[in-house]
């Protein structure tokens, strides 16, 4: 297992060798420093602790400073910890360097983001509802949700009943997107598709865990 | 910094394709793979629309009449490899940026005038 921390940058588009248009997200990916290797003895599991983004010393606590000296790396605003198994070695040694191209062109990946936070919405916008009719009459009705269930029983409404609340800000994984450029010297990844959250967002980038999906044949 | 590091990723510029501009009359030459084959295929008619700007994405559009007086358009991305080349047989003398009134024109009403630049 490998990953890297970095910032969105934005979408745009490339062509690949049949001049086919990708649409692609590009990734200022790293560098980042491996700030703590957790082993099995002392920690109970195997993990590494990876770090992104220079900050100017007076940024951190004296806690995060000390916990970042043991490795000798610059003081950095973001930690990230990438588990890794039971037998597994870790990638990397204390203190290294890692950059955009622990990845290559046509690997697949996983990205993890925040999304974009859309604030207290209603269920048309955060559960894809279609609203009530718009005309015979109506009033009021466009994008109101609807019934929330049944009458005097059951008597209340059900437990994760789809309703309007609070939408995005969350943790978003896209599984298996495919990397369709690296740039170790700007330290610049382009996966296809779309990655959570807004330009300038952080997202982790961690090799596909799951692979493609397996169709099951049908009898 | 975001914008700079965005735009160092749009392609460079075919230097076969010249500045185009809405009105022009142009020959598209485009690469077509058949299976194993490949060829050139023109495609020539009256460049109406430039969509895009300086993005990765931007594209140009242009209309033919094709067989019994049908009207064909094919929409190219600027940055396209397929694209070999485009030669410029003709430019005009249009008012507007986006030429979609051709559409409801046919034969006489739908030509352009010329408009005759020097060549560099």
């Amino acid at each position: 297992m490998k990953g890297i921390l970095g910032r969105k940058v934005g979408m745009t588009q490339l062509f690949d060798e049949q001049g086919n248009v990708v649409p692609v997200t590009v990734i200022q990916a790293g560098p980042c420093y491996v700030t703590q290797i957790k082993t099995k003895e002392t920690d109970g599991y195997n993990a590494v602790q990876i770090g992104f983004e220079e900050v100017p010393e007076r940024k951190l606590t004296r806690g995060e400073l000390g916990h970042l000296k043991r490795a000798n790396v610059p003081p950095l605003r973001h930690l990230q910890e990438i588990r890794l198994g039971d037998q597994e070695e870790p990638p990397w040694t204390l203190g290294q360097q890692i950059r955009a191209d622990i990845f290559s062109e046509g690997e697949r990946v996983d990205v993890i983001g925040r999304s974009k936070g859309r604030g207290f919405a209603g269920a048309v916008k955060r559960h894809g509802f279609r609203g009530g009719p718009k005309t015979h009459g109506q009033s009021d009705r466009w994008r109101a949700p609807g019934s929330r269930g049944a009458g005097t029983t059951p008597g209340h409404t059900f437990p994760g009943t789809k309703g309007p609340g609070r939408m995005g800000n969350k943790r978003v994984t896209v599984l298996n997107l495919e990397v369709v450029l690296v740039d170790p010297e700007r330290n610049l990844l382009a996966v296809k598709g779309a990655v959570p959250g807004p330009r300038t967002g952080l997202v982790f980038i961690r090799s596909a865990r799951k692979g493609p999906r397996k169709y099951k044949a049908r009898g | 910094m975001t914008n700079a590091l965005m735009n160092s990723l749009i392609p460079e510029r075919n230097p076969n394709v010249p500045e185009l501009e809405p009105g022009d009359t142009v020959r598209v030459h485009q690469r077509i793979r058949e299976g194993r084959n490949e060829r050139i295929q023109v495609f020539q008619g009256v460049v109406i629309a430039i969509r895009g700007g300086r993005t990765a994405g931007a594209s140009y559009t242009v209309r033919r009449t094709g067989a019994d007086g049908v009207g064909v358009e094919r929409t190219f991305p600027l940055y396209s490899k397929t694209v070999e080349k485009v030669e410029v047989l003709r430019k005009a003398k249009v008012r507007r940026a986006k030429l979609y009134y051709l559409r409801e024109r046919q034969g006489k009403a739908a030509r352009l005038k010329e408009r005759r630049v020097v060549k560099r």
